[in-house]
């Protein structure tokens, strides 16, 4: 069941934690996952509160990204507890497709569909998922690609753009959408460096109209400036968390620290 | 040399034979429609079916292709169609014809459209699924489009192959085109109305030899 939500007037809120709510956007509690012999995930923790941006960390391999793709079921966790938006994700009863509409996901290799345009990228589950028509679809899509200032990119395809132009197609088709909250798989890590800068820009925008977003990302720069809190991730475990002045200025765990140092060369 | 003439493209023989050539060749037609059509529509089928994993689907599925594969389809055919009557089953050539196409072609076609569908980036799939789309309408509008679109010169290869094979449906004493011509050989003891089919069968598949030519010409510059 989908409940309907009131959207609370989006005040742009650039510092500072955000305000913590009674039920949180996203709850996970206690999630393992294992892939074969593998136990990627070994009981994790993470609660999301609205309009909060977390920053998740940590080496490759420690789990991160799995953890992100539970929070959609991209991966279903072996064990736990996934809530989002009051919905149970493991539920068996619940409305997969109809959950993750309501949550965006960006992806380190964008993923746009090569035959469509950039607007068609965006419109393609506003029309099949949504059921709005063409030229419904198009306006929205439009507004999207706009908000990500690609405009005048409607019609070109993915090949005709340039990767950080893509990633922003991709953050497009699933902020029109609508979600409650945008989970980002490291979405500058294939981007050439002079390309980056576009792309957090539009990331920072979303934030400050109050987008509740979860990032794994290695963009620490902008986790310092613009999280409201990062979670340290290690040997699929969280093993610090707080805010960015507390876990990059005086890490307490020494594998933080170890982490942080490493980044620094 | 006019003897050579008179043997192989008598034209006397053959303005004779043009009727039943032309009707030997609209069967031929008629069976290019209902084979190809009902081969990719099989062939869909089976390769959406290989995108489960599950063993309940996957070994049985194996099974089929691999069996029909291997299966000569002259042989195929020739069962259906001596083998049927013996189930009570009368459904005569045309339908038998068209039963062994079906077997034979969809698994030919399924292949094809399988490697289409592994072609594409499981992460196109993740970001449709991410939006919402389920997985039926994600292979829909995602993948199958491009995946047909990356197969493409096989496809028409392949549906090239099932034109040509449509002639073993003269063995049933379907009236295709060289059964058609065979009736005339028999019966004007001259060869030119095979010689007529086979110069027919060329003019009709000609066209889409030169297409597939640009497909995969234009397939390699992709790459």
């Amino acid at each position: 069941m989908i409940r309907r939500r009131t959207r609370v007037a989006a005040e742009p809120v650039m510092t500072g934690p955000a305000p913590i709510v009674a039920a949180p956007i996203v709850a996970a509690s206690g999630i393992h996952k294992h892939f074969g012999a593998l136990h990627v995930l070994k009981g994790v923790d993470l609660a999301v509160a609205e309009r909060e941006l977390v920053f998740v960390i940590g080496p490759s391999g420690s789990g991160k990204s799995t953890l992100l793709r539970c929070c959609n079921r991209l991966e279903t966790p072996s064990s736990g507890r996934i809530i989002v938006d009051g919905i149970d994700l493991l539920d068996r009863h619940t409305d997969i497709n109809a959950v993750r509409r309501r949550i965006g996901m960006v992806f380190q290799q964008f993923n746009l569909y090569p035959h469509m345009t950039a607007r068609g990228n965006v419109t393609l589950a506003l029309r099949k998922v949504l059921g709005k028509g063409r030229a419904e679809a198009d306006e929205i899509a439009d507004a999207a690609l706009a908000r990500v200032g690609l405009a005048e990119k409607a019609n070109a395809y993915p090949l005709e753009l340039s990767g950080g132009q893509q990633q922003r197609v991709a953050i497009a088709r699933a902020i029109a959408l609508e979600p409650r909250v945008m989970l980002f798989d490291e979405p500058t890590s294939a981007l050439d460096p002079e390309l980056v800068g576009g792309v957090l820009a539009v990331m920072r925008s979303l934030r400050e109209a109050g987008m509740t977003m979860v990032v794994v990302s290695h963009e620490m720069g902008f986790a310092r400036a613009a999280a409201d809190r990062v979670v340290f991730m290690d040997h699929g475990l969280v093993v610090e968390e707080g805010p960015p002045a507390q876990i990059f200025g005086a890490p307490e765990q020494e594998r933080t620290r170890a982490f942080l140092r490493q980044l620094d060369h | 040399m006019d003897e050579f003439i008179a043997t192989f493209f008598n034209v006397e023989v053959i303005r004779a034979a043009s009727p039943i050539l032309l009707q030997g060749l609209w069967m031929t037609l008629l069976l290019v429609l209902v084979a190809v059509p009902l081969g990719i529509a099989g062939g869909v089928l089976l390769a959406v079916l290989s995108v489960f994993r599950h063993p309940a689907v996957r070994w049985p599925l194996i099974a089929w292709v691999d069996f029909f594969r291997a299966f000569p389809p002259l042989v195929l055919l020739v069962f259906i169609y001596a083998g049927l009557p013996f189930a009570g089953i009368e459904i005569g050539a045309f339908g038998c014809v068209a039963i062994g196409f079906f077997l034979n072609t969809s698994s030919y076609y399924g292949e094809i459209l399988r490697a289409g569908i592994e072609s594409i980036p499981r992460g196109q799939v993740e970001a449709a699924r991410s939006t919402g789309l389920s997985a039926a309408q994600t292979m829909t509008w995602v993948v199958l489009p491009q995946a047909v679109r990356n197969v493409l010169p096989d496809l028409v290869s392949n549906t090239l192959e099932v034109v040509k094979l449509t002639s073993i449906a003269s063995v049933v004493a379907l009236p295709e085109l060289l059964f058609q011509a065979r009736q005339a050989q028999s019966v004007t003891y001259n060869p030119s109305p095979i010689v007529a089919a086979a110069i027919i069968y060329f003019l009709l598949l000609w066209p889409f030899v030169r297409l597939l030519s640009r497909l995969e010409h234009k397939a390699v510059a992709r790459r």
